[in-house]
């Protein structure tokens, strides 16, 4: 296993009577991208202001390479906020040196590694440019460029997929995870669940400020594993369905002539290949895979479970 | 440092001395250049005036024996600019006929005119009662030469230093203007702190950037740029007005109001027709010494420390402001009761130069709310050096005081949207540890 790189221990804020985040705890391998998931206003903002010091915790510690975090440690965060801008009056290319040099870059340093990325992107005639005269995704791929620019070993992005186009988008998304082979840690928070399947090594979720559920991706999604499988068969339809003992249970069909396709479960302490076994005299098998639940299904079903428990807290 | 780059700074920058300057300067020029020679036709019934009033550069006399209606005639048709009526009374008691006297002319007379006219006609009466008293005229005329009071006064508790001719009307031309600067100063650059706090909290970029330095650092930066900003503009400002300046005495004025000149004048004209003239010159030739004899290396560098520290006193309250609000509209609630104390200075500075050493005075130009305007207006007048010393340590501890409140505000206000925000809202700020 690998290092972690940054851990949250026993996290709180409020503001006023408002609990902000209660108790969260997370840990960041080295090199992983981490998806900070939940829903609006959970708590992830918050978050992820106090890693970037814009906010102190009420408690609770944070660490990064096991030393408590401290001011200086900006210059290894990259910080991509949710709600971002730039000076509209001033020029592309002064901006983004300036930005630089307040995270410590030299001059003609954060010149050398604008010209890299500027052309990478293609924006090079975007430099005299005023940024109100940008569009909003052209702003925002100037601030992508910026954050990433003093080369941070950790990466915080609030998603950073909104306002792209899908050409954009799969840019930037390209972007981080080469930023993530190159050894930088990556903590994002976004909605959109299928780019945490895609990127994400781990995630954790939080709900009404506190954390609820955390993990490598892949063990939270087996262990929400529900046994379903789908399968695609050509044979017929109801010759398969009394091939099926009891130790299975049809889902849903569907049948165009003999290409049938099922979704099925698996009860009791039946194996796969008990099932193969039970239909392969009666069809032709022609694919068939487990249905790993979505990490959309496996967020909506842990919000949902965790309402009742907070209703109940509360009352 | 966008700022500085603006055109409209540096437009500013260079008109602000010429406009000042020109402030100064045009109307001397003008009144030289535009006023062009009047012909004032005097209609004496009485003959005390006839040959008598004196004409001066403007002004030119001459004597008409019409009657009135036949002069006024005159008046439409040609380029008289005015028509004086002395008209004869019952007994020619001077002290009727001077009831009666009327100024005829096409247009409206100026203030200047009338007041040269009423001035010459008045010396021509009162001359002729001494006359009849039996008071020689030429007796008069002489002593009228030799007395010219000009109060010179002197501060006691100063060593009178040179000859240095302090006077009150001066200080106080001088105390309002420092004052009126102060004040549009710290209006003109704490609204700038405030709408810039706003443009970087609705642009959003206020976040990335206190995500590389502290709020406080960014609330700083922004104010001490834009004093730095306002700084450069003053003393730009000082040196171009400086300039023109002494451009200006060099050529035009000096000349004009040299010395040997006015001692030329006054021997060749031994009659005294052209008194007033000398005595203007010889006005005009004080006030410059006067304004050159002001305690220039005093009163710049206080203004700079009031400036600065009313600006930052007042800038870090604007810079709290910008940081609460979403947009500028919201700001009029929380703005008036901070400028509150900049108006009631400004408003209370005509009581001030009234009475710079009475006990409100003191007090205002102690408070460090009220004090940048109020000290700026009464320093002209001679301050005590401890009330200055203790004026500017309270100063200090002001805006240190309001700098540690705005922070408290700005941090919490900064990231905060979509909040209609109230003064009870932003007192629970301040608790936050």
């Amino acid at each position: 296993m690998a290092n972690p790189i940054f851990e949250a221990k026993q996290v709180s804020k409020s503001y006023g009577s408002y609990k902000a985040l209660d108790q969260v705890d997370i840990t960041v391998e080295e090199g992983s991208v981490f998806g900070l998931l939940g829903p609006n206003g959970a708590g992830k903002t918050s978050l992820i202001r106090i890693i970037n010091q814009i906010t102190a915790p009420d408690s609770g510690t944070l660490l990064l390479r096991g030393k408590t975090l401290s001011p200086d440690d900006v210059r290894n965060i990259g910080y991509l906020p949710e709600e971002r801008g730039l000076y509209k009056k001033m020029e592309v290319g002064e901006q983004c040196i300036y930005l630089a040099q307040l995270k410590g870059l030299s001059k003609s340093e954060a010149k050398k590694r604008l010209r890299y990325w500027f052309e990478k992107f293609e924006m090079q005639a975007w430099w005299n440019k005023k940024v109100e005269e940008l569009s909003k995704g052209m702003a925002q791929k100037v601030q992508f460029v910026v954050t990433i620019l003093h080369e941070p070993e950790l990466l915080i992005f609030d998603e950073p997929f909104s306002g792209f186009d899908p050409v954009n988008a799969a840019v930037i998304r390209n972007e981080i995870l080469e930023l993530s082979k190159k050894g930088a840690t990556i903590i994002f928070s976004t909605h959109r669940m299928e780019t945490v399947e895609e990127l994400c090594d781990s995630i954790a979720l939080i709900n009404k400020s506190k954390k609820i559920l955390d993990g490598k991706v892949r063990d939270i999604q087996q262990a929400f594993r529900t046994n379903t499988y789908e399968m695609e068969f050509k044979g017929n339809m109801l010759g398969f369905t009394n091939a099926l003992w009891t130790g299975f249970e049809l889902i849903e069909k569907w049948n165009d002539q003999d290409n049938c396709k099922v979704k099925l479960k698996i009860l009791n302490n039946n194996k796969v290949n008990d099932l193969l076994n039970a239909v392969m005299p009666v069809c032709e098998i022609k694919s068939f895979r487990e249905i790993i639940p979505g990490m959309n299904d496996i967020f909506i079903q842990t919000v949902q479970n965790a309402k009742p428990t907070e209703s109940l807290e509360n009352e | 440092m966008t700022r500085v780059k603006k055109k409209s700074f540096i437009i500013m920058t260079f008109l602000g001395p010429l406009l000042m300057a020109s402030i100064g300067i045009l109307p001397v020029w003008l009144a030289k250049s535009t006023e062009s020679i009047r012909k004032v036709h005097v209609l004496d019934e009485t003959g005390i005036a006839e040959g008598q009033l004196a004409s001066n550069e403007n002004i030119v006399f001459s004597y008409i024996h019409s009657s009135l209606s036949e002069a006024k005639k005159n008046l439409n048709n040609s380029d008289i600019y005015a028509l004086v009526h002395i008209p004869s009374g019952k007994d020619d008691n001077l002290l009727v006929v001077q009831r009666n006297i009327k100024l005829y002319s096409n247009e409206q007379v100026s203030l200047n005119v009338k007041i040269y006219i009423e001035n010459q006609i008045e010396k021509q009466i009162e001359r002729s009662l001494l006359k009849s008293q039996g008071v020689d005229k030429e007796l008069v005329a002489s002593i009228e030469n030799q007395v010219n009071v000009t109060l010179n006064t002197v501060p006691l508790n100063e060593t009178p230093a040179k000859d240095v001719s302090y006077d009150p009307e001066l200080s106080t031309a001088l105390g309002a203007i420092g004052g009126i600067l102060i004040y549009f100063f710290i209006f003109l650059f704490g609204a700038q702190v405030m709408r810039g706090v706003i443009e970087e909290k609705t642009n959003r970029i206020v976040e990335v950037i206190i995500s590389s330095v502290k709020p406080f650092q960014l609330m700083m930066g922004k104010i001490v740029g834009i004093a730095l900003v306002g700084l450069t503009q003053f003393l730009l400002w000082v040196v171009l007005t400086g300039g023109i300046y002494t451009i200006f005495m060099n050529t035009v004025v000096k000349e004009k109001y040299s010395s040997e000149r006015i001692e030329m004048l006054m021997q060749n004209s031994p009659d005294g027709t052209s008194v007033d003239n000398i005595d203007e010159l010889i006005e005009n030739q004080q006030m410059i010494k006067r304004i050159e004899s002001i305690n220039w290396a005093l009163i710049i560098p206080a203004f700079i420390f009031y400036f600065l520290g009313g600006y930052l006193l007042y800038g870090s309250l604007f810079a709290a402001i910008g940081s609460a609000v979403d947009n500028e509209t919201d700001t009029q609630q929380f703005v008036l009761p901070i400028t509150v104390p900049l108006i009631f200075s400004f408003v209370m500075a005509q009581t001030i130069l009234n009475d710079p050493t009475g006990t409100v005075a003191k007090w205002l130009s102690i408070i460090p709310l009220t004090s940048p305007i109020v000290m700026m207006v009464r320093l002209p007048f001679q301050v005590a050096p401890w009330e200055l010393a203790l004026s500017m340590v309270m100063l200090v501890l002001g805006f240190i005081f309001t700098t540690w409140i705005a922070s408290k505000v700005y941090r919490t206000g900064i990231l905060m949207y979509g909040k209609r925000v109230t003064w009870k809202e932003i007192a629970k700020w301040l608790r936050y540890s």
